[in-house]
């Protein structure tokens, strides 16, 4: 996000300024030094998001200084405060938006729908807009600066610490709890290779095909959405965006479609290798090698070859 | 407790998607409408809360063309009220901006106590309909919820976060929830039972005036993406494309 | 003088009395039962009754058992006359039955059958108490055991008495000669006097009765009620096509049966006929691989619930233990959800049983409840979501189901467009398994090269319903059905030709045209008339070892065995048999919407165990299989079983392919 508002004032010759919000939480702002300059709100009710506390702080935030643009991730946090901020506001929504460009001094987006399958373009509209953002667009070292926060910095980058607005009392919506996934057999960020399995694998029998591959290979199992959702496999498996981030030296896409949702679980990995039956599947155009293949056909041979080239 | 679910139809990803003329929209001749994963998913959760709580479930949608068939699906799968709203252009498509201030002005007569749609549908360009819908009526919304409590007459919400991470939050009602996925698959109801449906039921007809499509950005292109980079393929049979495999991991050094 | 006779009297009537009582107690519950009739085409049953009552025809197909009972069937009506004469010279002393009680050529009939009964009869106790074979697992073996051995008793006190009767200058046939086994078995008390023989005389006479009469109060309560009712239930047999499915029964608009009263009368007959037999168990594939299904538990259990429940429905005053069964659920209590969906609907049972008791139809009534309760894997209702929308289990759009005609010049007719002989109905799996492409072209080239004028539907075919009929979702098939029969009826062809059994079964006998209707044949047919009447030239002689699979819905439901076979050997093929092949074919396990459902519970899968068959047999290069389900299932299996190198599944139209 950071990046793409980077090239955004870049090209229209205004200022980046990141919105932190939370509790005791000033630290993290020198994270954001891609900005000219970081907005820092505390208040005990932003210590966990919560979607009231949130929205009126932003909103609040907007009123007062409304910029060209404000970028949010599109993320479960991000998506419950944009439409309302929007609405309330009266300001235009973009979604799903992957990168920003500034053209003859016109700012543009392109977003992604279908399932991957289509991508949208077109102006940014003034005078402020909303925009979510989702990753795949921008390298993560776009948007950031390098370097411990050193005394020339703090010049570039100052930090406000406002008075939060008032309305943050009365809120209708309050966290009652953190639930931690449960805690699995296998940590799959920490695995170098990863059998990960999707609705290609018809049944929840065949697993043991995916447990043998991993075992050969000497990696582990991960899941897209709907093997978890069907309970196959434990939460702790899920590799996308409501799941985790992996960076695997190998990741072995099984009957997974490639839908931006899984891809943003594996954003950079070495090696990537799909197998779908379906040639025009999104993960195709992310993997580095690819076959139209069964996998459950697929599963057992290559088990088998591997066992051997290992010298088994 | 009185629940809404609205429904929203959107392209079936089965199909190919296809371009129109102009280049700024799609091509929706031979397009398969479907109602969105994830307000099937709203619906099963609402049913469910119907059987464990009582009250009643009312879906509406607008009329985008062939939506009958879903709605009658809906009452026998459980759903009380089936609510239709036709309007100017809603069969071409109309963004999440002008269909949430249509389902206000539809929703002025429906009492509920509860909304519950899917939290994004898969050709969302303008934010989603759930969380617009309630930042126009005024109510709360959370979204990315796996599950729904009611406890001491207050509602208690799953909300999925990143990493596998739950939250289960407080929520005030009356409110809009954005399901994710319901605590069980969509139910499948038998086809004789639907068939029925549609000689018992009625759907409730409304108009609604024109769409304001305003609140959303320009489209000026379309297309579908020529991906840089695609994958290089492998050709032939389970046997010669695992032998290649083999010998890709080899050469990239992962068979240790 | 008298007190025999009246002893004898009082003894009969008590018998009758309780004989008849239970067998009205019986006859009461069965009126709870669902109307059904009027049954037709008599010529047809009465010779049905002939073959396979009086033949005992299917009861060889175990043939020592089956030999065994014949004699003891046999047995028992040669020997009624004499049980008649036992009771009613005990009556009226001195009483001798007319005509049969004096024909010499019946005496000697009776003597010998009488020892050839014993014999079977000890054969029988060897199977219950040595042998124990599986399939008697869960039946009632104690009372199989009481029966067999009532039945020597009988026997052996026969021939005592009449043995004893001629040293006593009784006989009522004077020439010894032709009672030959009861004058040798008399002599062996030839040095007794003759009170002591009268005295001897009685005791058997009396064990003889008592045995008898008790025997007759046994018969209503278990499995030798079939002694009564199984002329009537193979009289009754279903002569319907065996591929067609009766119509669903509806109860205050719910499909399918959840309550035993819901089936009909003569549903509840076939479970009174039942003789615990285990025949249809030991075929049964489910069974075998470890699923909780068994048919004949499945009826034993139905038959034990009718009884229970009928009691308690009238029973006067509701106590609690009453009202415990009436609150039973007939799905869920009595036959658990996964006994009804392990079924594979390969008919392996119904064609076993040999008193044509039908194990398939109530499966399907029950399943069809089940699924108006959602009581159904989460994959099957996705399998059904997809059918329901798209027309095909694959959850595939219906544009992409010609896509494996791509490259295939010229371009096959579209038959909805211009008219063509036969009408090609491709079926879900050869259109859209992408394993199964190549197949389906081959099946397009060999066609062509056959001269057969045919044509595709293209985009307008669904699924047949086959299989989502006998799932249970009765109104998705219906809704196929029209969907098909719709576009159809819009084309011209003489025949419709399938590669796929099931859509075979269903197109041939459960869709209804009006008139109209062509003949449907399966590929196999179509080959074997085009190689017969010289229109597909063979050009090589294979030279392979082979063995072929009976599909289930080709064989045993439609009784195509030999067009295969014949197209087989025309291609130069030698055909070795697997010990269960025709008839005997032991089901791949896909069926009945198994395909569809999730394995859980299986220990080895149905698929497996057939090539392990097909493994034993000398030298067999190929696995020859009909079906593309089939095609699928095998070529999975052969993998686990791991003896890729050993055999390799072909499909036929490869075969024939290779040949020309």
């Amino acid at each position: 996000m950071l990046a793409a508002g980077r090239e955004l004032a870049d090209g229209l010759g205004g200022r980046l300024t990141a919105l932190l919000l939370g509790h005791n939480t000033q630290e993290l702002a020198a994270t954001l030094g891609a900005a000219d300059s970081v907005t820092y709100v505390d208040h005990a009710a932003l210590a966990d998001f919560t979607p009231d506390a949130y929205q009126r702080t932003i909103a609040g935030m907007i009123k007062e200084d409304p910029p060209r643009a404000v970028l949010i991730g599109h993320t479960s946090m991000g998506m419950d405060v944009a439409c309302s901020v929007g609405i309330q506001l009266g300001v235009p929504l973009i979604t799903s938006c992957r990168t920003i460009r500034v053209e003859d001094g016109t700012p543009r987006y392109v977003s992604v729908t279908c399932g991957g399958k289509v991508m949208v373009e077109g102006e940014i509209p003034g005078p402020t807009c909303l925009v979510t953002m989702v990753p795949g667009g921008y390298k993560p070292e776009a948007g950031r600066r390098e370097g411990a926060p050193d005394p020339s910095t703090w010049l570039r980058t100052k930090i406000y610490e406002l008075a939060p607005p008032t309305e943050l009392n009365d809120l209708r919506v309050s966290l009652q709890r953190y639930v931690e996934p449960e805690a699995g057999d296998v940590d799959i960020t920490r695995e170098s290779i990863l059998v990960s399995v999707g609705r290609g694998i018809q049944q929840q029998d065949n697993l043991k095909l995916a447990e043998a591959l991993a075992a050969a290979l000497g990696g582990a199992v991960s899941a897209s959405r709907p093997i978890v959702d069907k309970g196959w496999l434990p939460t702790s498996r899920l590799v996308g965006k409501s799941g985790k981030a992996v960076k695997p030296r190998l990741y072995l896409a099984l009957g997974i479609s490639g839908a931006p949702e899984h891809m943003e679980g594996v954003p950079d990995c070495e090696t990537l290798i799909a197998i779908n039956t379906d040639e025009r599947a999104p993960i195709f155009d992310a993997a580095r090698y690819g076959a139209v293949a069964d996998v459950l056909k697929l599963m057992p041979v290559l088990t088998e070859k591997i066992k051997q080239a290992k010298g088994g | 407790m009185d629940i809404v679910v609205p429904i929203k139809f959107v392209p079936d990803l089965v199909e190919e998607m296809e371009i129109g003329e102009s280049g700024k929209a799609l091509d929706r001749t031979f397009m398969r409408l479907i109602p969105s994963e994830q307000d099937d998913h709203a619906l099963e959760q609402a049913l469910l809360l119907k059987e464990r709580h009582g009250g009643t479930v009312t879906v509406v949608t607008l009329d985008a063309g062939d939506v009958d068939e879903t709605l009658f699906t809906a009452v026998a799968n459980g759903a009380d009220r089936a609510v239709k709203v036709r309007g100017e252009g809603f069969d071409k498509g109309i963004n999440n901006h002008a269909a949430s201030a249509v389902l206000q002005e539809a929703l002025k007569d429906i009492p509920f106590d509860l909304i519950l749609t899917g939290t994004q549908a898969v050709d969302d360009l303008d934010g989603s309909v759930g969380p617009l819908l309630a930042a126009r009526l005024g109510l709360p919304y959370v979204g990315y919820i796996t599950g729904i409590a009611l406890e001491d007459g207050k509602v208690v919400a799953r909300k999925e976060y990143p990493g596998g991470m739950v939250a289960e939050m407080e929520v005030a009602l009356p409110a809009v929830l954005g399901i994710q996925a319901a605590e069980k698959p969509p139910r499948y109801v038998v086809t004789s039972l639907v068939l029925e449906a549609m000689k018992t039921a009625t759907i409730e007809e409304r108009e609604a005036g024109g769409a304001d499509c305003s609140g959303a950005a320009g489209v000026t292109r379309v297309y579908l993406p020529q991906a840089a980079e695609r994958a290089r393929m492998l050709e032939g049979d389970a046997n010669q494309v695992a032998d290649a495999l083999v010998a890709l991991l080899k050469e990239h050094r992962l068979l240790s | 003088m008298l007190i025999k006779p009246i002893i004898v009297l009082i003894a009969f009537l008590a018998s009758l009395t309780v004989f008849g009582y239970r067998l009205y107690g019986r006859f009461e519950h069965m009126r709870l039962g669902q109307p059904v009739g009027p049954f037709a085409r008599w010529g047809d049953r009465i010779k049905a009754v002939v073959v396979f009552v009086l033949g005992q025809r299917r009861l060889f197909r175990f043939p020592t058992p089956g030999l065994a009972h014949f004699f003891i069937f046999w047995g028992f009506l040669l020997l009624f006359p004499t049980i008649a004469q036992a009771i009613l010279e005990g009556i009226f002393p001195g009483f001798v039955l007319p005509i049969l009680g004096t024909f010499g050529p019946l005496a000697l009939l009776q003597d010998v059958i009488a020892v050839i009964v014993a014999v079977a009869v000890l054969y029988g106790l060897y199977l219950r108490v040595i042998a124990q074979p599986e399939r008697y697992k869960g039946s009632h073996g104690a009372e199989g055991i009481l029966v067999l051995t009532f039945i020597l008793i009988i026997m052996l006190s026969l021939l005592l008495m009449n043995g004893l009767r001629r040293n006593l200058g009784e006989a009522p046939i004077e020439a010894a000669f032709w009672q030959p086994v009861s004058t040798a078995v008399g002599s062996l008390f030839v040095g007794l006097n003759e009170a002591m023989q009268r005295a001897l005389y009685e005791v058997f006479y009396w064990v003889h009765l008592g045995v008898l009469l008790v025997f007759l109060t046994l018969l209503p309560g278990g499995k030798h009620f079939h002694i009564v009712t199984s002329v009537f239930n193979v009289f009754l047999q279903n002569l319907e096509a065996r591929g067609k499915l009766p119509p669903a029964p509806q109860f205050g608009g719910v499909a399918g049966v959840s309550k035993v009263e819901q089936f009909t009368w003569r549903r509840m007959l076939d479970w009174y006929t039942c003789t615990e037999c285990g025949r249809c168990q030991e075929v049964c594939p489910a069974y075998a691989s470890g699923l909780p299904l068994s048919p004949k538990l499945l009826v034993m259990g139905l038959r034990a619930h009718l009884f229970e429940r009928g009691t308690a429905l009238q029973g006067a005053r509701k106590n609690a233990s009453l009202q415990a069964v009436l609150e039973k659920r007939l799905t869920g209590d009595v036959i658990a959800d996964q006994v009804l969906w392990a079924c594979t609907t390969c008919y392996a049972c119904d064609q076993e049983c040999p008193l044509f008791i039908e194990h398939i139809p109530p499966i399907v009534d029950m399943r069809r409840y089940l699924l108006t309760q959602q009581r159904a894997d989460a994959m099957l209702m996705s399998a059904l979501g997809n059918l329901r929308r798209y027309g095909n289990s694959f959850g595939k759009s219906d544009r992409q189901r010609a896509m494996w005609t791509g490259g295939l010049e010229p371009r096959i007719k579209d038959i909805r467009k211009e008219p063509a002989h036969t009408l090609w109905f491709v079926g879900d799996y050869a259109s859209y398994s992408p394993a199964l492409t190549e197949i389906t072209q081959a099946t397009a080239r060999v066609f062509r090269q056959a001269g057969i004028d045919f044509g595709l539907l293209y985009d307008a075919e669904r699924n047949a319903g086959n299989d989502a009929r006998r799932v249970g979702e009765e109104g998705l098939f219906e809704l196929l059905a029209a969907k098909n029969k719709a576009a159809l009826d819009k084309c011209q062809y003489e025949e419709i030709v399938t590669t796929d059994p099931h859509s075979y079964n269903t197109l041939k006998h459960e869709y209804s045209f009006n008139g109209k209707a062509r003949p449907v044949y399966h590929h196999t047919e179509v080959l074997d008339r085009a190689i017969a009447s010289g229109r597909l030239p063979i050009r090589r002689q294979l030279g392979y070892t082979v063995t072929y699979h009976d599909p289930c819905y080709l064989g045993r439901y439609n009784g195509v065995y030999d067009a295969p076979r014949r197209v087989l050997n025309a291609i130069g093929c030698r055909v070795v048999e697997m010990p269960r092949n025709r008839d005997r074919s032991l089901c791949c396990g896909a069926g009945g919407g198994r395909i569809w459902m999730e394995e859980a519970g299986v220990k080895e899968r149905p698929a497996e165990n057939r090539i392990r068959e097909a493994l034993s047999l000398d030298g067999a290069q190929y696995f020859v299989v009909a079906c593309p389900k089939d095609v699928t299932m095998y070529r999975d299996a052969v993998k686990t079983v791991g003896q890729e190198r050993i055999i390799e599944i072909k499909d036929i139209i490869e075969l024939v392919e290779e040949a020309l």
